[in-house]
């Protein structure tokens, strides 16, 4: 037996690939800070060189100051929190329906035949289109604004999650059919692990577009929230609230992205993932 | 082939199975009564040329895909469905990529229930027999080819099936690490007394492991001849320059050379 080449062969690659790695990371980290930098040194030239007329594109220090005191005085608080307990509460909704529907989607050709062409249809309804109707039926209650967030992400979702299911490689399936797991257990041992880091894509995926539809809803009747904000700021040309509200948008899309990221890597450490090669 | 191994039990015989892919003019004969027979603890052999209904063969009997017309036989009950009592090993290993090592291995004793204890010695005694110790907490990822073939090996042999059934296991691998894991399944069926039924279309490999070979026909698929493999000595990389074996393995290349040439000949 070949065993201490075996071994020979594994270690050193292992070590080898890690410092790879972190190097790369490192890498990585500058390119991504070094196109942050460059946009706001385009900024800063933009405005403090006068190349743009301050109404239509405040100062870096401006809109800073406009976060800082809308911190102070707790109203940057209250647009974010309202915001971003709309969009969880929308998109839970969103995941508690779509991911056994899609499940179920993928497993059972009769129920795929009997939902997907309405999913079809329904997904290629712009939410916009629907906002007259939600206020109609739910008013301008929170509730509205949980339906247009649900609306936006539901429809993608379930076929994403019917996608990544059904993606699930057949061989393993095979595999644990003929170690002799039964029907429930394929799906509990097999399909659902294998599934999970694609599913947590999706998540991340709708959880972005569920931010484009809370703006929708919030623009149309709302009193608080970001979109909310950036839509009142709009009528006394208060552009440095605006920008204010973009950024904090852009930030909390950052965090969230950064954070399912995370997620991924602790509940999918055995994922092969492209970048571990690149 | 050992002696006296033709009185022992039948454990798997297929009897006059067919499969047809399709309906109508559509319709596609994959195979066309293939009987075959398998006693206990032989190792047998099936080769072909490809796309001759190998794989749908040995996926019927594995009960990953349903026949259109005979019977399979275990021990004399007719399958229905996989199960455990058929072990498979396929060409694309098909780990967890999630478990480690030592899951994977457990991973069929855990669906019949074993209490974890149990489960973890039997899964480190296979583990040493495919000669993996101290790989198992790794993961499959970080696993070369032959290893993740060791593992899905005891992985199979971990749930001790009546039957192992090994789809082309060692065709993905470079020509060396094929020659290694040949002995260590020659080795493994010394040492177990495994029945196994091992398909392929490396005629080298089919020789060299079989106590017998079914040397099968083009599309529609069935056997075309049936050989004993009598070789002297214990099977290793040295029986594949022994003059019995030579024999055999031209004998097989004439027959699959003639089934490629009438395909090539359009007859």
């Amino acid at each position: 037996m070949n065993d201490t080449a075996l071994r020979q062969d594994a270690a050193p690659a292992a070590a080898r690939g890690k410092k790879k790695k972190t190097g790369k990371n490192i890498q990585y980290r500058l390119l991504s800070l070094i196109c942050f930098v460059l946009i706001i040194g385009l900024w800063c030239v933009a405005s403090y060189g006068h190349l743009v007329q301050e109404v239509f594109l405040p100062s870096p220090t401006a809109v800073l100051s406009k976060l800082f005191s809308m911190a102070a005085d707790g109203t940057l608080w209250a647009h974010c929190s309202a915001s971003i307990a709309r969009v969880m509460i929308g998109w839970i909704w969103s995941v508690i329906v779509a991911l056994p529907m899609g499940m179920l989607m993928a497993n059972s050709k009769r129920f795929c035949a009997f939902i997907q062409p309405i999913i079809e249809f329904a997904r290629y309804l712009p939410v916009v289109a629907l906002v007259p109707l939600t206020l109609l039926y739910l008013g301008i209650e929170e509730s509205q604004k949980y339906t247009i967030i649900f609306l936006g992400t539901f429809f993608q979702l379930v076929l994403m999650v019917a996608d990544t299911v059904s993606n699930v490689d057949i061989n393993m399936i095979n595999a644990a059919k003929t170690l002799g797991a039964n029907r429930f257990q394929v799906y509990k041992e097999v399909i659902f692990p294998a599934a999970l880091p694609g599913l947590i894509d999706d998540f991340r995926l709708t959880i972005g577009w569920a931010w484009t539809y809370l703006v929708v809803a919030e623009m149309v009747a709302a009193s608080s929230g970001l979109g909310f904000m950036i839509l009142r700021s709009q009528r006394y040309l208060a552009t440095d609230t605006i920008f204010a509200g973009l950024i904090m948008i852009g930030l909390i899309g950052l965090v969230t992205d950064w954070i399912f990221r995370i997620i991924s890597r602790i509940v999918a450490p055995w994922q092969e993932r492209l970048s571990d090669s690149r | 082939m050992k002696t006296g191994s033709s009185d022992r039990p039948v454990r798997l015989k297929v009897d006059h199975l067919g499969k047809v892919f399709g309906e109508g003019e559509q319709a596609v004969c994959a195979l066309q009564v293939v009987n075959l027979e398998i006693r206990q603890s032989e190792f047998v052999m099936i080769v072909g040329p490809s796309g001759c209904g190998k794989t749908t063969l040995i996926n019927i009997i594995g009960g990953l895909e349903q026949q259109t017309s005979g019977d399979v036989l275990l021990d004399g009950h007719m399958i229905s469905g996989a199960g455990a009592d058929r072990g498979m090993v396929f060409q694309g290993y098909s780990l967890f990529p999630w478990l480690t090592v030592l899951k994977n291995v457990e991973f069929g004793l855990k669906m019949k229930g074993i209490p974890a204890q149990h489960r973890e010695r039997t899964a480190r005694k296979y583990i040493r027999l495919v000669g993996l110790e101290g790989f198992e907490n790794a993961l499959p990822k970080q696993l070369s080819g032959g290893m993740k073939q060791r593992v899905a090996i005891a992985r199979t042999l971990a749930n001790e099936p009546e039957i192992l059934l090994m789809d082309e296991p060692f065709g993905a691998l470079d020509a060396q690490t094929r020659v290694v894991m040949q002995e260590l399944l020659a080795d493994i069926r010394r040492k177990t007394d495994t029945t196994i039924l091992f398909i392929t279309h490396d005629i080298d490999e089919a020789v060299l492991l079989g106590d017998r070979v079914y040397v099968m026909s083009r599309r529609p698929g069935s056997v075309r001849e049936v050989l004993e493999v009598n070789l002297p000595g214990e099977r290793s990389h040295n029986s594949l320059v022994l003059p019995e074996f030579l024999e055999i393995k031209k004998k097989i290349m004439d027959m699959l050379w003639r089934e490629s040439n009438d395909a090539a000949m359009g007859r």
